[in-house]
């Protein structure tokens, strides 16, 4: 019971618009340059919602909406999780800066985005979803622990699994304290049953002792290194070359998650 | 489900240090909350503050972790012989096949605002000491427990507002029916911060009163800080311990900071860890409310309780207790829970005195004396992310 399918892949970062244009650049076919990213578009929010919240919102659910469309499925019924080093910093930087006010008035809309599940809410919001989501934090490490709640929850629930995994640069001072080099986010649609839609096949092991996988690109491992979500980039990388490969991503001080991928 | 055991567990919160604490609290009806005398935060409101944390930095190897949220964690996993029983645990399964699953809301989010009202007048920029990776992350309460108690197995901070720690729960035994550890520490730690006291009042949420769950005249809640942890095993088949049964799961997809009105996604998280548990309503003793005392909360919860278990099922909010510890309130009613089993007792809902005649749950104001083998232990938060967790005992 130790494999997923991934049936749609959402991508955006810097150069990585996309899963059809980042596919490009990680399988060799275009160099990589870190273009802007276009605005996120997170259209099924309703438009007032839409208006009201934040980047990283849209963020993240831009990349899950491209994920569920691509693996063609009606993003209502699946399950989430979402992973996220530090969620909503930009909330954060508000609230902190509205208290050191007199009064401290913090925002009411600010305090409740100011949750780590905030994206979560609105995709529910958004999709009717009712399934179980699931929020977490690793730190730098928090897509391989996505990765693994996700797949855990695929396989004791036998069900499709959307996993998101999404971290933004903090504003100013926090920047200085919290190092993220760009935006990027990534959506995976996760199948624990066969599929004829299947881009890849992942089998997963926990190790003890590998060393990470690094990209060749120097300014693509500047942002693996400089993403929490963007530690996503070598198993991206090995889907888009469509080749049987071997990828290993870091978990902390619990070692290293091994996953093997099939075409 | 196969049954998880609940092999060690302890609470800490404004009742006191540890379960003893808490138990004689719980049956003598004395609550925790003060005016509220966090900092200097001029509200008007009752909180549930754990006394002591002020004066309790933590030194050495774990300085860089010091902030009230770590200082909370840390006071908590002193009591009840916690470590002790960690310490046998990974002698048997290994430091490495232990996963530990924290929930929390705002972490040591109380540093970063200390911070701010220290920035430069000239530049903006934050003192030298923050230390923003090891206090107010989400996932420092999750490195902290790690650490202290010497694991190196998977560890994550499950952050779902006021459902996480009873969701932490739910993701462990996922992780160990994954084969991915052997055994769980799950837990909660959130501690009072401005960012949570200021932010409710601004949502004209917070009680300038003790709150009164169900009551014809609560007007909100109150808030309170809490850690608590439970070491996780596979359960034996003719096991003694209190046991994890069921667990579900839901969203509301209704509203960011308001429940469904109907209460659906809570009916739906109570049917899942009913079917999980293979269990009928009617098999249910009593169920711990997430009971918040804010009006619009109660009635969604009162709508969803009465759909799935009708009037009679004896329920109550301990919040009057411990106010709402928000990321740690999964994990402190569970404790709550395993005392009730483990004592046979039913707490009233302190501070209630005339219920909402609009709500028709079974709501019990005093205390009861009675045996009780099943009880479910409700956690609702904003995004409108639910978690029922069922726990029971074999009586023989």
């Amino acid at each position: 019971m130790n494999t997923l399918q991934v049936e749609g892949v959402g991508l955006m970062a810097p150069g990585l618009a996309g899963w059809p244009n980042g596919r490009a650049v990680l399988a060799g076919e275009r160099p990589y340059a870190a273009e802007p990213m276009p605005a996120a578009s997170a259209a099924l929010l309703p438009a007032n919602e839409r208006r009201r919240t934040t980047a990283t919102v849209k963020l993240a659910l831009h990349v899950t909406q491209e994920a569920a469309l691509q693996a063609d499925i009606d993003p209502g019924i699946l399950p989430t999780v979402l992973a996220s080093s530090g969620g909503d910093s930009e909330v954060v930087d508000r609230i902190c800066a509205a208290l050191t006010l007199p009064e401290r008035p913090v925002s009411p809309t600010h305090f409740h985005h100011s949750v780590h599940n905030t994206p979560a809410g609105y995709w529910s919001i958004a999709t009717r979803c009712t399934a179980a989501s699931l929020s977490l934090s690793a730190y730098d490490d928090s897509f391989a622990a996505g990765l693994m709640e996700a797949a855990a929850l695929a396989w004791t629930d036998r069900t499709r699994v959307l996993l998101v995994a999404y971290d933004l640069p903090p504003p100013f001072p926090l920047s200085e304290r919290r190092v993220i080099v760009a935006p990027f986010a990534v959506a995976l649609v996760l199948n624990p049953a066969p599929t004829e839609r299947r881009l890849a096949t992942l089998r997963l092991a926990r190790r003890a002792d590998r060393p990470a996988s690094r990209l060749d690109d120097p300014q693509l491992e500047t942002l693996r290194l400089g993403n929490p979500a963007a530690r996503s980039l070598p198993l991206l990388r090995a889907i888009a070359r469509s080749t049987a490969s071997r990828v290993t991503v870091s978990t902390g001080a619990s070692g290293w998650l091994e996953l093997e991928i099939e075409p | 489900m196969k049954p998880l055991a609940i092999a060690a567990y302890t609470v800490t919160n404004a009742l006191g240090r540890g379960v003893a604490a808490a138990l004689t609290a719980l049956r003598r009806g004395e609550s925790g909350l003060r005016p509220c005398d966090f900092e200097d935060a001029a509200l008007s409101t009752w909180i549930g503050r754990v006394a002591g944390l002020e004066e309790a930095p933590l030194a050495g190897e774990f300085a860089p972790f010091d902030c009230r949220n770590n200082r909370l964690a840390r006071l908590g996993l002193e009591q009840d012989r916690f470590g002790a029983a960690v310490r046998a645990a990974r002698e048997r399964h290994g430091a490495d096949r232990i996963g530990v699953f924290i929930g929390t809301s705002t972490s040591g989010i109380g540093a970063t605002e200390h911070a701010y009202r220290q920035r430069d007048p000239a530049t903006g920029r934050l003192p030298d000491h923050f230390d923003y990776q090891h206090t107010h992350n989400l996932f420092s309460a999750a490195d902290f427990t790690r650490r202290w108690l010497a694991l190196s197995g998977v560890a994550l901070a499950v952050s779902t507002a006021c459902s996480s720690s009873a969701k932490a729960f739910a993701s462990a035994y996922r992780h160990l029916r994954a084969g991915f550890c052997d055994a769980a520490v799950v837990g909660g730690v959130d501690s009072l911060c401005l960012t949570t006291l200021y932010g409710f009042n601004a949502l004209e949420l917070a009680s300038s009163q003790r709150c009164r769950p169900w009551d014809a005249d609560r007007d909100g809640l109150n808030l309170g800080e809490a850690a608590g942890f439970a070491l996780l095993e596979w359960a034996e088949p003719d096991d003694a311990r209190p046991l994890l049964l069921g667990y579900g799961e839901s969203s509301d997809a209704h509203h960011m900071s308001a429940a469904h009105p109907e209460g659906a996604g809570a009916a739906l998280a109570m049917q899942q860890a009913l079917a999980r548990a293979e269990l009928r309503p009617e098999q249910v003793d009593y169920i711990n409310l997430h009971g918040t005392a804010t009006p619009s909360n109660d009635a969604a919860e009162d709508r969803a309780v009465l759909r799935i278990f009708g009037p009679d099922t004896p329920c109550s909010s301990t919040k009057g207790w411990t106010g709402h510890t928000l990321g740690a309130a999964g994990i402190t009613e569970a404790v709550f829970v395993w005392l009730c089993l483990e004592h046979g007792l039913i707490p009233g809902t302190l501070n209630t005195r005339r219920i909402d005649p609009n709500l028709g749950a079974g709501v019990v104001l005093d205390n009861r004396e009675q045996p009780l083998r099943v009880a479910l232990s409700n956690s609702f938060g904003f995004g409108g992310t639910n978690c029922s967790l069922l726990f029971g005992r074999r009586v023989a």
